[in-house]
């Protein structure tokens, strides 16, 4: 799960993460207020789950409170476009306005956990700024790692050796050391997936502050967090998958027009490919899960109809855990409420095929049966096109 | 022949009581496998599905031999039931539960460094050698017992692998999902080096997917180390990089870990790689031609 910058730097500042003195505000007359209170030279900035928001136009310096209130009035209620957001943009609806500082450096900082040491690691590079993804295609020896140890956790040293590695001395460098420790801890006790200060500010005094924050969490611990859990922000979400994560099912909408309903994520993704092999593309991707019910079997036809992309669907089920005939059941009951008008392919296999066919056939419902997934492939292109 | 679990392995159910575990448990035994005590803390003393249950894994260990353990608890509880099974000295732990926290396999892993004792999964369907033993949810009845063993991150497409294997006339020495998680136990090159020790594998499927580095991990593997024939499929190849595809640990995360890459890393290494999911059991039979 993601969540704004301000929800970050809240989780980071109750672990004591300095951060800049700043409040969020949802109109221009509050951005004033705020910037009156902390100012008057303040920054304000779009909130929205996107990088790249300054070079979208979604983070500027006022002066003083006047041009605070301009500003927001400007990025309030704007379609912020990034490279991340799509060309459509995201709608702002907050602004954080925080006081503005004398940069003299900007740093990275980046704690993710590593699946090949399966650790923690905690990543500090002196680009600050830019984006990690470059920084480890262009300079990866401007990189430093520092792998956690689960058991003693993140330990002094480790924290020092990065903040050498930076350049840092003296009083900055005690300071980020405890950034760090404190990072690392905001980090650990909320089960986050991602924490990432890009960029960390070195101001001309020599303070250290979070100038940026980005937290995502590990959604399968969400429900011992429940105070993260609150921060969801569903609007920053596409309808249909929030819709869809309702009912437990895992759904993304992609580009194609042929619509797949799918059990287990991996057959789901090879669904997705084998479409695409058959000169088709997916419509999205729709895995309806182990513990099926026949109630969510309707509930992803719902969502897979709703997508008005979809032109065509292929129905691919191998049972397992799910039981075929109730499967059918439910693609029976929910055809039959929902006017089903799309043609579909059906494939399904495994733990009572025969009584999910007899279901189907006997339901005196035009769908037309596959018994590989090719065959089902090559049959619901066509009819998409 | 059959790697970690034959005729003779004898298991213990976590979490036997749950709906779950009951499920599973009928089924497992169906199938023939060998299920000699269940766990539910509590109902230590029952017998469930004529299976006597125990309070701990301990226990179900010293009274019944138990050497192999299945779980089927909630995603919250699952850490410690494997931590538990560990301790009691089972060598293998099938853990079937869907949704651990990261955070606690990772707590797991260094648990596990001081045991003697495989895991296999999270969120994996389980192993099987056909008509041998099943420790899992995988439906029985399309496996067939041959000699091609089938290593997968994922489920039902396992089974999709399996059937196609058994429709080109082989079939499966030992398959294991080795679980759709980002943190889990055995991985690719373990199995393959217990495939390759194992007289009646003569080629093994891999079945990977989107994220991580684990398929180019084996690649360099068998390309150093791996004498049998190996023939792979990569699912994802039309996943969308930064989202997670279902599993939790299948996502394109900072340009890495495509599907792409891996098929490029294994085609490196000699591997037959199936572009299209049809084609791994037709691959089978040309790699063995």
């Amino acid at each position: 799960m993601k969540i704004h910058e301000f929800q970050a730097k809240g989780i980071l500042a109750k672990f004591g993460v300095p951060i800049p003195k700043g409040e969020v505000a949802e109109t221009p007359g509050q951005a004033r207020e705020i910037a009156s209170k902390i100012g008057p030279r303040v920054v304000v900035k779009a909130q929205v789950h996107a990088g790249g928001r300054g070079k979208g136009g979604g983070v500027k310096l006022a002066n003083n409170p006047e041009e605070a209130e301009k500003l927001a009035d400007e990025i309030l209620g704007m379609k912020l476009v990034t490279h991340q957001t799509g060309p459509e943009g995201k709608l702002v609806k907050r602004v954080l306005v925080e006081e503005a500082l004398d940069i003299d450096r900007e740093l990275y900082i980046g704690i993710v956990i590593d699946r090949a040491t399966e650790s923690p690691v905690v990543m500090a590079s002196p680009e600050g700024g830019m984006e990690i993804e470059k920084v480890a295609a262009e300079t990866p020896e401007l990189i430093f790692k520092e792998y956690i140890n689960i058991a003693t956790g993140f330990r002094d040293f480790q924290a020092r050796n990065l903040g050498f590695k930076l350049g840092l001395q003296g009083n900055t460098l005690k300071q980020a050391v405890k950034f760090l420790l404190a990072l690392y801890k905001a980090f650990e006790s909320s089960d986050a997936s991602l924490a990432e200060i890009n960029p960390l500010l070195i101001t001309k005094q020599g303070d250290v502050l979070a100038l940026d924050a980005k937290m995502n969490f590990d959604d399968n611990a969400l429900a011992r967090h429940p105070e993260i859990k609150n921060m969801r922000d569903f609007s920053e979400e596409d309808e249909l998958e929030v819709e869809a994560s309702k009912f437990g099912l895992n759904y993304i909408k992609l580009d194609g027009n042929v619509g797949c309903m799918v059990n287990g994520a991996g057959l789901a993704m090879a669904t997705m490919d084998i479409i695409m092999h058959s000169g088709g593309m997916p419509a999205n991707f729709l895995d309806v899960g182990g513990g099926v019910s026949e109630e969510s079997v309707k509930s992803a036809f719902k969502i897979l109809v709703s997508d008005k992309d979809v032109k065509a669907a292929l129905v691919n089920i191998f049972g397992g855990i799910v039981r075929c005939d109730m499967v059918a059941n439910g693609i029976v009951k929910a055809a039959r409420n929902l006017d089903l008008k799309i043609p579909m392919v059906l494939r399904l296999e495994g733990t009572n095929v025969e009584l999910g066919k007899k279901i189907l056939e006997e339901s005196g419902l035009s769908f037309s049966a596959a018994s590989s997934m090719k065959e089902a492939a090559e049959k619901v292109v066509p009819l998409a096109k | 022949m059959s790697i970690l679990i034959d005729k003779n392995t004898q298991v213990v159910v976590q979490g036997i009581t749950g709906g779950e575990g009951t499920f599973h448990t009928e089924k497992m035994q169906e199938y023939g496998t060998k299920v000699v005590a269940g766990v539910t803390p509590g109902k230590g003393g029952q017998t469930h599905l004529d299976v006597p249950v125990f309070n701990s894994v301990e226990e179900a260990v010293e009274q019944r031999g138990a050497n192999a353990a299945v779980i089927f608890v909630p995603p919250f509880f699952a850490a410690d039931a494997i931590m538990e099974a560990a301790a009691a000295g089972v060598k293998l732990v099938v853990c079937i539960t869907e949704g651990i926290p990261t955070y606690d396999m990772i707590k797991v892993k260094q648990f596990l460094k001081d045991e003697d004792c495989n895991l296999i999964g999270p969120n994996t369907p389980g192993i099987i050698s056909p008509g041998q033993c099943k420790i899992g949810i995988m439906p029985g009845q399309i496996h067939t017992p041959g000699t091609i063993g089938i290593i997968s991150r994922s489920g039902t497409l396992t089974y999709e692998a399996v059937q196609q294997v058994s429709l080109q006339e082989f079939g499966q020495s030992t398959a294991i999902g080795i679980g759709g998680d980002p943190i889990v136990g055995l991985k690719y090159i373990e199995l393959l080096k217990l495939f390759k020790a194992d007289e009646n594998t003569e080629a093994v499927v891999l079945i990977g997917e989107i994220g991580g580095s684990a398929e180019e991990e084996a690649a360099e593997y068998i390309k150093k180390e791996f004498p049998k024939p190996v023939v792979s499929f990569i699912a994802g190849q039309t996943a969308p990089p930064g989202r997670r595809m279902g599993h939790a640990g299948a996502i394109i995360a900072g340009g890495k870990g495509t599907a792409k890459e891996k098929m490029a890393a294994l085609e490196a290494a000699g591997v037959f790689v199936a572009k299209s999911p049809a084609d791994m059991g037709a691959m089978v039979k040309k790699a063995l031609s």
